[in-house]
Parts: structure tokens; sequence; C-alpha cells
């Protein structure tokens, strides 16, 4: 995998992609800690974890941008992974509160003391250790998906119906954790937050570190998703996305490859949930609703899933957008503008931003190749057209 | 002949002075409230009880309400009404006003505490147990029933002499039989009175055995096979009950997921905006009652019959437009109709929400809807039954206009093989379009009838939007039979599993057992058959 990675992966959208990550890792952090607040360049305070939360989002438009754009499984349940991500980093940290809460006991959070329970549950346990808390951040939505599609893929169950099914999946979730007994704090959910790993959460340097974080892992599963679909288990990817039977009747366990991205992609979710957590400063059952978990799927439309590149662009324009209308005087008229979207994207852009620009883009290179052909000289389009192939529409 | 005559006329004025004593044995008796403490009023209220007269019910009622005064100048008892800061004087027997404007001075009250409220209450009950009117009577038998006082034992017994309705005869016996339960009567009065109980069988009658089953003797021993009588047959009662509200949960869920069969089942179109149609059918209702509150009051009653072809034809037209918009350009890709729709959803909550908005709107229910009769103990309310009546009628009628009209045909013919039905002159395009107006009709008149239940609000649809999928795919995609026994039995194991695990529990465990469900039959209960390998 790694060798053809290193063959195939390295192109130039690659490095690009990556290199506006990590730069964005260093110059958003160092332009809100050293520059003054006069200057025209100051990021201000409030934004950095704004911007955080883009990178969150996109992380997680990511992860099922892999298993959309990539195996044509399309998960209407992919914000549960990412509540329960960000349901461990929340416990973590509420364990980190201590005796500064309300009722100041050192074990117990505010909303067990206030329901009277005498003791912390079993499942609370250990996640004042922050490395168990990282690794429930990736077992517990793992764990959750490889079950859930143990069962679903086995069975083969696909497309409309999968997605159908998904939706129940965070739906009955929903509803679990708004009960109080469940004990994940009930209706409130997780919230007033002190310290992470011993650094006050509101302090402008941490929140910094927690921006650049969001980038770096952000970048990190691009290159894993990259190397993913540069590999030979990507192109078998591909084809199950493309025509699923004919993955199966070559004699490719069709159920395995869609078991393990799915898995890896609930993971990433769950590292989204846990990035996003901090940084907004809350996490409660509404995370879990069916309707954000559609609505991310719009994210990757937005942006295009023929391309990796595609939900990162996307879950950070329509996140921008909507900070942008829900802020202003224009906040009653969001929801006509998302609906409005839905309905452009899938009509007049089936490739989503991205994915029609490269398409301009390669289709204007070819032109300039053909050109330049017929002048005499040989044709350099190394990589052929982005998404080449089948179109991913093919795959339903 | 005139000694007949003067015999007759004796009898009359004997009769009539035998009246007015006993009304002046009443008044003073009444007259004696006002003497003594609380004791004494007490009684003086079983005083009044045991003569038995209904003409002293209006002088308990305003006792438990608390107006009745004493005249300070004569010590007379009467009934008053506070006009202001002064008080009329009501006579306790004819009911005329007496004396206007009394200062508050002038008068004390009766004071009564919950004690006397409770004998005024069963000695109530025991008048009115010899109203002329039987639905007064009933009330009575009930009441005396509840309060179960061994003092009443004798006034029942009297009434029971009287009584010429049988039903009302057999509350008699057993409010008799509850009252000799709790007096010291011989045992073998009891053990006829456990009987008696035992045979009413129901929640009421187990609260009165209980505390007897610790009894030593034949009575204990009667109680204890009662109890356990009555317990089964109250778990069983308890089934029925639970059947019934399952079946109304069910026809709920079949109405919100009928149309949902059509478009998605026949059509194979995912439209997420199905619960937006049901929303607009609702708010179509709301929209004819206003109109005719304003317009029209007397035709309140018929508000709904209006309102369900208007919400057809609202919800109707929407569907179709929707179908010639947007969903005709992405057939075959369904992930993108999912999202698609999703979006008109959207657009159309908020649409709702700025026209009419955000908070629930009032709709109202008419006269014939409400109310409720009992089946033994299982109580059904005339709303519920409307709505699964009425779900059962959208069903059928459904399935008339699809197996027995042309229409029908076409949908059919278009859904199986759509280019052989092109080929065959019909116009697949325009029966697109009918079939998703047909079911988004479905759905708005699903509306009129869930807004009877439910609140009025842009978010109406998205409450019914998973619970309608689930139905479809759990009934198997393509067959409306599939979708009723689906709702149905969805009904029914949400209502059983609540008492145990709870409504919002009972909920996730039915989620689960869909999810599990599907993975076992992907197509659901009641799958199509067919060769292909995808459909």
């Amino acid at each position: 995998m790694i060798t053809t990675f290193i063959r195939n992966g390295i192109d130039r959208s690659w490095v690009v992609v990556v290199a506006i990550l990590l730069a964005t890792a260093i110059v958003v952090p160092v332009l809100n800690l050293y520059t003054a607040a006069s200057s025209p360049l100051h990021v201000p305070d409030y934004a950095v974890p704004l911007l955080g939360k883009y990178l969150s989002f996109a992380l997680l438009a990511l992860s099922v941008g892999l298993i959309w754009g990539f195996c044509g499984i399309l998960s209407l349940g992919h914000g549960a992974f990412f509540a329960l991500g960000g349901y461990a980093m929340g416990m973590y940290l509420m364990r980190q509160i201590g005796s500064r809460g309300v009722y100041g006991d050192p074990v117990l959070p505010d909303f067990m003391v206030f329901l009277n329970w005498p003791e912390l549950p079993v499942a609370w346990y250990g996640f004042q250790y922050f490395p168990y808390a990282m690794l429930m951040v990736v077992l517990v939505p793992g764990a959750l998906a490889f079950v859930f599609g143990w069962f679903a893929f086995r069975s083969r169950v696909t497309g409309v119906y999968l997605s159908i099914i998904t939706q129940a999946m965070t739906f009955a979730l929903m509803l679990g954790f708004f009960r109080n007994n469940l004990g994940f704090g009930g209706n409130n959910g997780l919230t007033d937050f002190k310290d992470i790993l011993g650094f006050n959460i509101q302090a402008p340097e941490t929140r910094a570190a927690l921006f650049a974080a969001s980038a770096v892992a952000l970048a990190l599963a691009y290159m894993m998703c990259k190397a993913i679909i540069a590999s030979r288990f990507g192109k078998v990817l591909i084809a199950i996305r493309d025509a699923e039977n004919r993955a199966r009747f070559l004699g490719y366990r069709v159920e395995h490859y869609k078991l393990v991205v799915w898995t890896l992609s609930a993971c990433m979710a769950g590292i989204a949930g846990a990035l996003y957590v901090p940084q907004v400063g809350i996490i409660n059952p509404g995370e879990f609703e069916p309707a954000n978990s559609i609505e991310l799927v719009v994210w990757v439309a937005v942006g295009g899933r023929s391309l990796l590149v595609g939900p990162i662009v996307g879950a950070i324009v329509v996140n921008f957008a909507k900070t942008w209308f829900t802020t202003g005087a224009l906040a009653p008229y969001w929801l006509f503008a998302l609906g409005g979207l839905f309905i452009a994207v899938t009509l007049f852009l089936p490739k989503g931003i991205v994915g029609t620009l490269a398409e301009g883009w390669s289709a204007l290179s070819q032109r300039r190749a053909s050109a330049r052909a017929e002048s005499g000289i040989a044709p350099t389009n190394r990589d052929g057209p982005p998404g080449g192939r089948l179109s991913p529409e093919a795959a339903e | 002949m005139r000694i007949i005559f003067q015999i007759a006329v004796a009898a009359f004025l004997s009769l009539a002075v035998s009246f007015s004593a006993q009304a002046a044995e009443l008044r003073n008796l009444i007259n004696a409230l006002g003497e003594g403490g609380y004791k004494e009023t007490e009684a003086q209220i079983s005083a009044i009880a045991a003569t038995g007269d209904p003409a002293a019910a209006p002088v308990l009622e305003a006792l438990e309400a608390g107006n009745v005064y004493v005249r300070k100048s004569d010590g007379l008892v009467f009934i008053t009404e506070k006009v202001g800061r002064t008080f009329n004087l009501i006579d306790p027997l004819t009911g005329e006003i007496v004396e206007e404007g009394v200062a508050s001075g002038a008068i004390e009250k009766v004071r009564v505490n919950n004690r006397l409220r409770r004998a005024v209450r069963s000695a109530l009950g025991a008048l009115t147990l010899m109203s002329p009117n039987p639905a007064t009577r009933r009330e009575a038998a009930t009441a005396t029933f509840q309060s179960a006082d061994p003092d009443s034992i004798e006034l029942i017994e009297t009434a029971l002499a009287a009584e010429k309705d049988v039903a009302i005869a057999k509350l008699l016996r057993e409010a008799r039989a509850a009252a000799v339960l709790k007096s010291d009567r011989p045992d073998e009065e009891k053990a006829d009175a456990v009987t008696v109980i035992a045979e009413r069988g129901d929640r009421d009658s187990l609260s009165l055995l209980l505390p007897l089953t610790s009894t030593e003797g034949p009575i204990g021993a009667a109680a204890t096979s009662a109890v356990s009588t009555i317990n089964s047959q109250l778990a069983l009662w308890d089934g029925a009950q639970n059947v019934w509200y399952g079946i109304s949960l069910g026809s709920v869920l079949l109405l919100a997921a009928i149309g949902l069969a059509i478009t998605f089942g026949v059509m194979g179109v995912i439209n997420m905006a199905h619960g937006e149609m049901v929303m607009l059918g609702a708010y179509t209702t709301f929209v004819v009652q206003e109109l005719i509150r304003n317009n029209a009051p007397w035709m309140f009653d018929s508000s709904l019959f209006i309102a369900v072809p208007l919400a057809f034809l609202v919800a109707g037209a929407v569907g179709v437009a929707i179908e010639r918009g947007i969903i005709r350009f992405l057939y075959g890709r369904p992930l993108e109709t999912l999202l698609a729709t999703w979006g008109i959803s959207l657009i159309l909550q908020q649409a709702v929400r700025t026209i009419f908005g955000p908070t629930n709107r009032q709709v109202g229910t008419p006269s014939w809807m409400s109310g409720y009769f009992d089946i033994g103990l299982v109580q059904i309310t005339y709303n519920r039954l409307a709505i699964v009546i009425f779900s059962l009628i959208v069903f059928f009628l459904l399935m008339v206009v699809l197996k027995r009209t042309p229409f029908g045909l076409k949908m059919r013919a278009v859904t199986q093989n759509r280019p052989m039905a092109s080929a065959m002159g019909i116009r697949t395009p325009w029966v697109d379009a009918l079939t998703f107006g047909l079911g988004s009709g479905i759905a708005g008149m699903a509306g009129v009838a869930l807004s009877q239940i439910d609140n009025v609000s842009p978010n109406l649809g998205q409450s019914y939007i998973i619970d309608s999928f689930m139905v479809v795919v759990f009934g198997g995609v393509g067959n409306l039979w599939g979708t009723l026994v689906g709702a149905l039995t969805l009904g029914i194991a949400n209502k059983f599993l609540e008492p145990y695990a709870g409504a919002v529990l009972g909920k996730i465990l039915v989620l689960v057992f869909i999810i599990l469900f599907i993975q076992k039959r992907p197509r659901g209960l009641f799958a199509l058959r067919g060769r292909a390998v995808e459909a």
C-alpha cells in the first residue's frame, strides 16, 4: 500500500491540499496570537474556534466522501459516529472539571450529583486518562460501525435501504441519549468544560493549538484517504462502487472491503467529533439528529464526491455560508438557502463544485494537449480525467 | 259516590299534610346545620341524608361549595350568592331569594372541613339515588360505590327496592356489596358481597378486595381467589387495551406511510418531503377551520369533510409540481432524489413557518369526534376510532384505484415495464406525475387526520418521516398489504413494549428490531419476487 502510494499518490493536487492545510495550521494561530488586534491581518479570537469547527466538519465530510464517493455507500447516520466521538471527548473533559463543578464533587460530574447518583457509572471509568479517552474516540464509533456494517453488508443491504437503516440507527441513538438514565447528561448533554490536558480550554493559546490539531488531523486523514484510493484496495472499492455484483462475481469479498472502509470512515468521523467538542464547548443529543447527518451529506454533494478535496471544500463553503446567513439579517432565510442548495446541487452540479471545476480544467488541458499534438508535440496528460473510469452516478 | 269523593279528598289532604310535615322537618334539620361545631354539623348532615328527600340536595351542594350561611338575627340557614360585597340569601328548599344585599357582618358561614365535605358527598350520593332522572341515579350509584360507606347500606337497599332499571340496580347491588365489605356485618353477608364485587371485576373491585385477602377464614379465601380471577381478567383487558392502542397507533402510521408506499414503493422515489405533505394537509385543515369559524360557524362540525378533499388537492398539486419541476430529472438516481426532496422539505417547512409562524396552530375537534365509549374495560375515544376507520377507508380506496381503474392499470404497467408501457401508448411522464401527486395527496389527507391528534406545527412532518420509512421498508416495498400489516405490527409492538420498557426505550427497541429485520429480509416482510439481482 505504501509503495503504491509513493508511486501513484504523489501528484500535484495532493501536495497542494496538504500544503494548504499545514500552512493554515501555522498561519491562523500565528496571526491570532502574535499580531496586534488593530492589524488588518489579525485573526480575531472568536474566529479561531469557528474555523476549527469548519475543519472538524471538513474531516467529517471527508469520512463520508470516502465511503460515498469511492465505495457508493451513502450513510445518512454518520452524525452518530461524529457524536459518539464527541461524547467520548466530552466525557474526558467532564472528568477534568473535577471539584470545580457547581456542586464541587471531586468525581461525579454535576448532572450526576443533580440526579442523586451515588457513584460513577462503569461506562465512565477510565475517562480521566487522556490516552484512554482518545482510544475510545476511535474505538466506540469504530466498534458500532463494525457491528452495524458486519450485519448490514453481510446480508447485502445496499443503496437506499442502507441509507434508511443508518438513519434509523442515529435516530435510535438520539432517543437513547436524550434519556437521563443512560448516564450521558440527557437533554443537556455535556458542557461547562474547563481544562484539556491541563490547559484552560478558553485560553486563546489552547484554542489555537486545537485549531492546529484539527488542520493537521485533516491533512493526515486526507493523506490516508488518498493512499487508500490509490492502492489496490482502493481500486476494488471503486469497482464495488461502479458494479457491486460484477466485483462479487469476479471473486472479491465485497462485504469485507465495504466493512473495512466503513469502519475506518466511522473512526474518522469519531475523531472529527472529538476535535469539534472542545472547540465548541458542548455536546448534546441534538448532534444525533437525522437532519444533521443529512445536512452533512449535502456538504459532500456540494463540494463534489468524485475527488477527495470535494467534501473538504463543500463542508467549509456550506458552513461558512451558514454562519454568514444565520448571524445576519438573513437568518430566517437560511433554510430556504440550504434547501435550495440541496436542489440546485443535485440538479445542476451533480459532480459538485470541485468536480465540475476539475472537469472543466481537464477538458481545457486536453484541448490544449490535442492542439499541441496536432502541432507535433506528444501529449503529456498523465493522470487522465479525475474520477475517470465511470461516473459515480452509475454506482447507484 | 259522594263518599268516595270525600275519601279521596281526605286521602289527598292527609298526603299533602304529610308532605308539608316532611318539608317542615327537613327545614328544621337544615336550620340545625348552623348550630354547634363540625361534629354537630356532621350529625345533621347524616340526619338530612336519612330523610332521603331529594329537596335537600341543593343545600348540601352549597354546603360543600362553602356557600351556606346562618343569619345572625334569627339563626336561620340560607344558601347565599355573593353579589359584589354583599350577599343574596336564598331559601334552601324553595330556591327563592329571600333577602338581597345582606352585609357580610350580618351572616355567619357554616364552616366545613374535608371530613364534612366527604360526608356531604356521600349524603348527596344517597339523596340522588332516589332522583327520578336515571342519569342522576346512575351517577349517584357510582358515587356510592366509590365511597363505600357502611352507613348508607339501608339507604341503598331502599333505593334498590325502588329501582326499575336493570343496569342501575346492578350498580346499586355492587355499591351495597362494597359498603357491606367495609361494615361489620356477619360473614355470610360479606361472602355474598365478595361474589358480587368479584363479578364486577375491574380495578375498583380489586382495591376493595385486596385488603380482605389478609383476613382469616372463608372471607379471606374467597377474596384471594376473587382477586386472582380479577387479576387475570384485568391482564386480559390490559392486553385488549394495548391492542386497541396499538391499532390506533398503527392506523396513524398507516396513514402517514401509505402515501410513501406509493411514491417510494411503487415509483422508487425516496421522498423525504413526504412528511411535509402531511404537514400541508394539517395546515389546510387549519385554514379551512379558520375560514369556517369566521364566516360560517354553524358548519364547523363538517369542517373535516371539507378539509379532506381540499388537503388532497393541495398536497397533490404540490406533489405534481415537485415531480414535474425536480424529481423527473433525477429518475434512476435514488440517492440524489433523496437529497433534493430533503431540500424541498426544508423549503416547505420554512415557507410554512414564514406564513403561519413557528408556533403550534389550534385545530379544533368537531363535536362528533369528542367523547368516548367503553367496551368492557377498554376506553375507546371517538377521534381515535374515526382515525382508524378513516385510515382503512383510505387504504381500501387506494387499493380500488390501483386495481380497478384505468389509471391504476397504467400506473402498474409503468412501474413494471416502462419502455413497454410507453410503447403501448401510455404517456409515462404523466403517469409518473399523477402517481406522485396521488401519493402526496394521500399524505395530505393523512395530515387532516393527524391534525386531530398532534400539534399542527411546521415540524409536524418531521416526526413521521422516519416512522413512515420504517413501515414501508418493514412491510416490503411495492406492496400495499405489506404496508398495512407493517403499520399495524409496528403500532401494536410499540404499545406492548411501552409498559415494560417505557415509551422511548420501546421505540428504540422497535427501531433496533427493524434494523435487524432488514438484515434478515432486506426486501421487507412481503417482498416482491423477481429475477432481478438488483431492484
